[in-house]
């Protein structure tokens, strides 16, 4: 651990368009290796805030300070490097070419290079390795198909295989569960626990509750851009904002 | 020598901001950066001189009628061409100016040089301001100018066609699930950009020379403005037109006039250095190429 | 769907079953398949090397043309498949021109000279030129490349600077026409089969993904824009040895080295001929010089005659010519009997 202080502080993160204030004062922490939640009605700056602290809006103010250090409005490419990887809500392949030539670009990244020693190795093999890790069946050679035939579950798999291939230090899942059916959900759990137990720090912005609330250690709620409730995922629902916040209020 | 440059660094400002408003309107709606509307100036131009000098048609309906067909033509550009290319922003780039350079170099080919392609001016004679003797035409064109802007204004804040191109420019998708056909205000916005720098060729015309070259001259104008105010920002489009527009004059006024392109280039260099999308640019963001 | 005497047919695709076809070479097994690959390959530059012993001098003129032409819309094409639309292929050619007159006509050094530093040269200029606008909205590269020739052009012409409207006469011309015509067939060739190599590389995927989703290499730690500026560097430099060559070949440089001519065929040649593959663009210039000669007669409407294409085949065939060739190519099509 390079200091003391909490892995990841965001202070007073606010970001506004025009004329709606998208994230508004958000502050929070995560200690390394946590899993933390975030959760909130559509609409509530999730992914805003998630392109906040990853560099790809600039905050009108606020702080992103990661292991101590001020990462607050950086480059995307340059956060990536520091080993803060995101994936994306609306997956994006290049659907005619093979599936595993999506993790080529990642693990030509310089990240990559400089964490195995100054060399990249074989890409082409590495990557393989990664998808079969993520559950694409070596033998029935699913990684060397055309990135077009394979299911939306197969997809997600590969957007996290490539958020893994960069040996992130933390890592921001975007709504990676959804569109995804019971088993596909139920075979990637492993795989994020398995991370977890390797130390990567995860926040997780999810819709499907039920899953997140079983790897999450802490969980955020976000409305209208602002941070209503912060608590275990058990006591998190309690909150009588929160629930107001996705049911509405009652009509008498 | 100084009251003369402030005054027609005025007018020079109102030239700029004329020619390049309907280019950044179009843009600003619809997204699509026409790269016919130099062709576009100059097809009015040369349409008016056509009507009035070989069909003989009355000038003020002459102008009328171009004005209208340069903006019925955009709106065909639109429908006919780019809106089979809509989202790719690459074609539709290729595309515009491909339209563009077939129509100034159509004219060129078809023989429509020369020194008797002129169009008549408005109001003849000159005036004196202060110490300063400045031709009629070109207060005409500061006056057309500043109607222009209230029209706009008016328009954009208060018509109901109006008030859906403001939609769209804001917020695409918002402005989509209201209601506004989105293809139909793209080809409308720019059918209205043709029709501007219909009107623009209009006034400034009569000052020279209707000529092929014009065009590129007004697109490279255009566009120039337009890297400096900020692409669909219309404020930006009256700054940078002002800013270039004095810089031309002041240059050259004190130190010459072949020095007034260094000039512009020079704006457009110190802009892309230190505010690269403009001086009004909503740098969005990139999450903005998802 | 046909019917002949009652039975009905339809038509089917089929690949020629060869497995070479891909773009990696895994594994060539037969000298069948080597043949299969190399034919086109081989055809294209025995063709180039052969073609010019039964030219007469204007043919010579023409192909030298041509084979310019086809390093302007090859540069575009490589600038296209990174995602940037220069609407200045002349920028580079102008500048690349302008390069090699003013060293040979100031400084005396001799074309071997000054082609290669006005290569170099051109392309170092060109990026740093264009470097501040790699971080905005393509937009903004196709309005500062339009902009650019345009605006050289006319100070120029108003400062008079580097021989102004008259330009620079009596430069030195290359040793030879056939040492004209190698060069420039030996640049056409290096280049095709450099991007064409290039493309299919790891880095040609990076540069893939930034013209296809920019954001997901972002967060893949990689600097978008340095690569987007080694891209422009390339293009530039390709473009500005275009010019260059001219310039010495014309034993001329004056404003004509900026002109619209030099930007809109590349285009066109590019989209006629297909994007991305340079093959593409390379036919494309090949056909559009040699259709643009036979016109020759009739003056300025040549660019009226590739901005017309451009728009055909932009809305109407956007793959191009090569697409349809390579289909061709790789597969027959046969009529087959439908199953009742």
């Amino acid at each position: 651990m390079k200091n003391n202080g909490p892995f990841l502080q965001v202070s007073n993160l606010s970001k506004r368009f025009g004329g709606v204030q998208a994230v508004d004062s958000v502050s929070f922490e995560l200690q390394q290796g946590e899993v933390l939640g975030i959760i909130g009605p559509n609409g509530s700056g999730k992914t805003t805030l998630i392109n906040l602290i990853t560099g790809f809006y600039k905050p009108n103010t606020g702080k992103v300070l990661y292991q101590g250090k001020d990462i607050t409005g950086l480059m995307p490419y340059k956060i990536a490097d520091l080993g803060i990887v995101r994936t994306f809500q609306m997956v994006r392949p290049f659907y005619k070419l093979p599936a595993f030539k999506n993790l080529i670009i990642p693990l030509y990244s310089p990240r990559v290079k400089r964490l195995a020693g100054g060399k990249y190795g074989d890409r082409d093999a590495i990557a393989i390795d990664l998808l079969e890790e993520v559950g694409f069946e070596r033998e029935s050679l699913v990684p060397y198909k055309i990135t077009s035939a394979l299911p939306h579950g197969y997809l997600k798999r590969m957007e996290l295989a490539q958020s893994i291939a960069m040996r992130p230090e933390m890592v921001i899942l975007d709504e990676l569960f959804s569109g995804l059916s019971m088993a596909e959900l139920a075979s990637m759990l492993p795989i994020i626990e398995k991370m977890t137990l390797e130390g990567v720090t995860i926040i997780m912005v999810e819709h499907r509750l039920k899953e997140l609330f079983r790897i999450a250690n802490r969980v955020m709620v976000l409305n209208h851009g602002r941070k209503i409730a912060e608590d275990i995922p058990k006591d998190v629902m309690k909150s009588e904002e929160v629930k107001k916040a996705y049911l509405g209020t009652e009509v008498t | 020598m100084f009251q003369g440059m402030l005054i027609y660094g005025l007018i020079n400002s109102v030239i700029l901001a004329l020619v390049t408003l309907g280019f950044n309107l179009t843009f600003g709606i619809s997204g699509v950066a026409n790269f016919a509307h130099g062709g576009l100036y100059i097809l009015a131009g040369y349409t008016i001189w056509i009507l009035f000098n070989l069909l003989k048609i009355p000038y003020l309906v002459a102008v009328v009628l171009s004005i209208l067909l340069t903006a019925f033509i955009g709106g065909l550009m639109y429908r006919f061409i780019l809106l089979r290319l809509r989202g790719l922003t690459n074609s539709e780039v290729i595309a515009s100016l491909a339209v563009g350079v077939i129509i100034l170099e159509m004219f060129r080919f078809a023989g429509f040089i020369g020194f008797e392609y002129t169009l008549p001016v408005f109001i003849s004679g000159s005036v004196p301001i202060g110490e300063t003797l400045v031709d009629a035409q070109r207060l005409f064109i500061v006056g057309i100018g500043m109607a222009l802007a209230i029209f706009l204004w008016i328009f954009t804040h208060h018509t109901k066609t109006g008030l859906a191109f403001r939609g769209i420019a804001q917020e695409e998708r918002t402005a989509l699930v209201l209601g506004i056909n989105s293809d139909k205000m793209a080809t409308l916005s720019m059918a209205f950009g043709a029709g501007l720098a219909a009107i623009a060729a209009v006034v400034i015309l009569p000052l020279g020379i209707i000529a092929g070259e014009g065009g590129y001259t007004v697109l490279l104008n255009a566009v120039a403005v337009c890297i400096v105010g900020g692409l669909g920002s219309p404020g930006g489009v009256v700054v940078a037109s002002f800013i270039i527009g004095y810089a031309q004059t002041f240059t050259a006024t004190y130190l010459g006039s072949h020095w007034t392109m260094i000039v512009s280039l020079l704006a457009i260099i110190l802009i892309l250095v230190i505010k690269p999308s403009g001086l009004y640019g909503k740098q969005k963001e990139i999450e903005e190429k998802v | 769907m046909k019917t002949d005497a009652g039975t009905k047919y339809r038509k089917e695709r089929i690949d020629r079953g060869i497995k070479a076809r891909a773009e990696d070479i895994f594994a060539l097994s037969s000298l069948q398949e080597m043949l299969y690959l190399l034919a086109p390959r081989a055809i294209l530059v025995l063709g180039l090397l052969i073609l010019p012993l039964y030219l007469g001098m204007y043919g010579k003129k023409v192909l030298i043309n041509t084979a310019i032409f086809a390093l302007l819309a090859m540069s575009w094409d490589f600038l296209f498949s990174v995602g940037m639309v220069s609407l200045g292929q002349a920028l580079f050619f102008g500048v690349g021109a302008y390069i090699a007159g003013i060293l040979h006509d100031s400084l005396k050094w001799s074309p071997l000279l000054t082609i290669p530093i006005a290569t170099l040269g051109g392309g170092v200029i060109c990026s740093v030129l264009l470097a501040p606008i790699l971080r905005l909205r393509g937009v903004y590269f196709a309005m500062v490349t339009l902009a650019l020739p345009l605006m050289f052009v006319r100070i120029i012409e108003a400062t008079r600077i580097f021989g102004g409207t008259e330009g620079i006469h009596g430069l030195t011309s290359l040793p030879s026409v056939w040492f004209e015509l190698y060069l420039s067939l030996a640049m056409v060739i290096a280049v095709l089969f450099f991007f064409r190599r290039l493309i299919n590389t790891d880095y040609g995927l990076v540069l893939s993904g930034i013209r296809d989703n920019d954001q997901s290499v972002l967060r893949s730690g990689i600097n978008i824009y340095w690569y987007k500026m080694q891209a422009v560097f390339m293009a530039s430099a390709i473009g500005a040895f275009a010019g260059a060559f001219m310039t010495h070949a014309y034993m001329f440089v004056g404003m004509p080295a900026f002109e619209l001519d030099y930007s809109i065929l590349p285009i066109a040649a590019g989209v006629v001929g297909g994007t991305g593959t340079f093959a593409g663009s390379m036919l494309g210039a090949f056909i559009l010089v040699t259709l643009s000669e036979i016109l020759r007669g009739v003056g300025g409407v040549r660019i009226v005659f590739y901005s017309v294409l451009l728009v055909i085949f932009i809305v109407v065939v956007p793959e191009g010519i090569f697409h349809y060739l390579q289909r061709k190519y790789h597969q027959f099509e046969r009529w087959v009997k439908v199953e009742e």
